[in-house]
């Protein structure tokens, strides 16, 4: 947290050297007078991937609203490499090469994951607002898309209307709409929640893979997620900032491990 | 349940998957059989009750374009179909063009109302939407029945003609006017059809199903809902313009809100989000209406305001939609659950 620099030019560079990918400069979100986001300074270094982490309403999930534009912020800026995208709608974020997926699975229940992956194939791309022309103009997508629902594991379901899938089927398929915007920036929100182990570790390999090449943010609970993926890890605990560091170091710091046994021993 | 969405039948109604998409052997057969049925209504019923049929039912697609695939539910689209239908009397009376030109016209000034009503309309969704469209549509309903100058205040518009180029038969008897307005009619089916099939129809849907989700693959909600309500009021007004001129006369009653529910009516019957529904709706309320009034009774709300309780109670797809499912589920197709939709957009925020 480095108060004194709210109003300066968000920093293009990270203390490291390396450039930054995302970054938020004194963020804060009231609801009717409560401080849901505190003051939140944040700098994702391009090409790692940094986890959120928090106790339950430590505000992860404000944070994420604020940083994709379904929130707008009380204050601060929010920069993505180095452009100003503070108050930009949602989709005009995801056209600045941010995207998100969601804590709740959040899909399409009429249409089929081959559907989905052409509409993020064809978001990215434009012309939906062409209703002159035929739908055979999404087939241009079509073998793209069957890569990405190759890659996560969907291909026998591919013509299935989504409200049919399975939990870590329509997680699955999350991801693959997550990819197919091709972004620079991925935020996932909790892309484990409710998962058995066994689709976890199988998560952890996939989000590995996209990784590559990318800067990932995500949300999780899961410690065995957060140390395996994450380079960096942000703390939160009632909208601030608690610590910042790499896995080890956050793990050690004392007021981690107090507010995380708090919040166990409430539970 | 739905937080966003406006209604719930929406969902499993507007089932794009089932029945008789994709294949293609009995949507060819299904487009023969409704075609020859479109050619042979003049002869089975009275011209102008034909003709009704045929402007209703292209209200009703242009409604189930909005409702069905947007899930927008719009209680004032008697706007553009009345609006419509008074330009199109205006036009004909007073510049005497062909009756088509009538029409279109009607049906452009249909679009240039709904474009700042839709802006205005769109950022609400649910009951919201239906009561702001309800107001404008009402407001439009004081403003045409103060401007008797021009709209001829309760008497309405008289003496509307059908001009044709002369062709005497098309201008003075009904049964030759049903063919020659039929193209008209068609060719709006036709342009409803191309939209839901189109890249923009698949937004659409997708905007209907959860509109947090498509904005997050970086589409302009906003600007797809403002797009197919415009498009839709331009099908209303032309089927409205249509209306007016069969009937020689432009009444109040085009621009009432009794006209806006009537067409929610047939649509939901029909079943929505099929576009085949909301044709089979109107033949059945038009026909049902026409024989009760035929045969002097006077409490014919009663009896399609019961037509619809039941259909709505027992049949919640309405009539197209059990049919499709029927078909759908003898071929051993999974049919969509009452209650697919869990999970919805806005959550989590």
């Amino acid at each position: 947290m480095n108060a004194a620099d709210h109003d300066a030019a968000p920093a293009q560079e990270h203390a490291t050297g390396r450039t930054v990918a995302l970054s938020a400069r004194g963020l804060s979100k009231d609801f009717r007078g409560f401080r849901a986001v505190r003051n939140v300074d944040l700098d994702v270094v391009e090409g790692e991937v940094h986890a959120l982490v928090g106790p339950n309403g430590a505000g992860k999930t404000t944070l994420f609203n604020l940083l994709t534009g379904y929130l707008k912020p009380t204050e601060g800026t929010i920069t993505v490499h180095g452009k100003d995208i503070t108050g930009r709608e949602p989709e005009q974020i995801a056209h600045e090469g941010v995207a998100r997926s969601f804590q709740i699975t959040s899909l399409f229940d009429n249409l089929t994951p081959r559907e989905h992956v052409e509409l993020g194939l064809q978001g990215m791309a434009g012309g939906g607002l062409r209703f002159w022309r035929s739908d055979k103009r999404l087939l241009q997508y079509r073998e793209r898309a069957d890569e990405l629902i190759a890659e996560v594991g969907l291909s026998a379901l591919a013509d299935r209307p989504a409200g049919e899938l399975a939990y870590g089927q329509k997680r699955a398929l999350e991801m693959a709409l997550v990819i197919s915007l091709d972004p620079k920036v991925l935020l996932l929100d909790e892309p484990t929640a409710g998962m058995g182990r066994e689709d976890v570790n199988r998560t952890i390999e996939l989000v590995r893979q996209i990784a590559v090449g990318r800067t990932v943010v995500f949300v999780d609970h899961n410690m065995h997620v957060v140390g395996s993926l994450a380079h960096h890890v942000t703390v939160l605990m009632a909208g601030e900032v608690l610590a910042q560091g790499t896995y080890d170091t956050v793990r050690t710091d004392s007021r981690v491990i107090s507010a995380y046994l708090g919040e166990e021993s409430r539970a | 349940m739905r937080s966003t969405t406006d209604t719930p039948e929406a969902v499993q109604a507007g089932q794009t998957r089932p029945g008789l998409r994709g294949r293609s052997p009995a949507r060819w057969a299904l487009l023969a059989v409704g075609l020859v049925v479109a050619l042979a209504l003049p002869w089975v019923i009275y011209p102008p009750v034909a003709m009704d049929i045929a402007a209703w039912a292209l209200f009703a697609v242009a409604l189930d374009l909005l409702l069905g695939y947007a899930g927008l539910l719009s209680f004032g689209h008697a706007a553009f179909w009345g609006s419509s239908a008074y330009v199109t009397g205006l036009v004909a009376i007073e510049l005497g063009l062909p009756f088509p030109v009538a029409a279109l016209l009607g049906a452009v000034a249909a679009m240039a109302l709904a474009l700042p009503i839709g802006l205005l309309s769109v950022r609400r969704s649910g009951i919201y939407f239906a009561m702001v469209t309800l107001a404008f549509a009402q407001m439009l309903f004081f403003v045409v029945n103060q401007w008797r100058d021009v709209t001829g205040g309760e008497n309405g518009l008289q003496g509307v003609p059908r001009n044709f180029f002369g062709i005497e038969a098309v201008e003075t008897e009904p049964f030759y006017f049903y063919y020659a307005a039929l193209p008209l009619i068609l060719a709006g089916m036709w342009f409803a059809w191309r939209v839901v099939h189109s890249p923009f129809g698949r937004v659409l849907v997708a905007t209907r199903d959860n509109p947090a989700r498509a904005r997050a693959l970086g589409y302009n909600v906003e600007r797809y809902r403002v797009t197919v309500f415009v498009l839709s009021a331009g099908l209303a007004g032309l089927a409205g313009g249509l209306f007016a001129l069969s009937h020689g006369f432009v009444s109040l009653q085009e621009v009432s809100w009794q006209t806006s529910g009537k067409v929610v009516l047939i649509t939901v019957l029909g079943g929505i989000g099929t576009l085949w529904g909301a044709i089979i709706g109107a033949g059945l309320i038009v026909t049902l209406e026409d024989q009760l009034a035929s045969s002097g009774f006077d409490g014919i709300g009663i009896i399609t305001g019961s037509v619809f309780v039941i259909v709505v109670l027992l049949f919640r797809s309405g009539v197209w939609g059990t049919v499709t499912n029927l078909v759908a589920r003898r071929r051993g197709q999974k049919v969509p659950s009452e209650d697919i939709g869990a999970a919805d957009s806005e959550q989590g925020l």
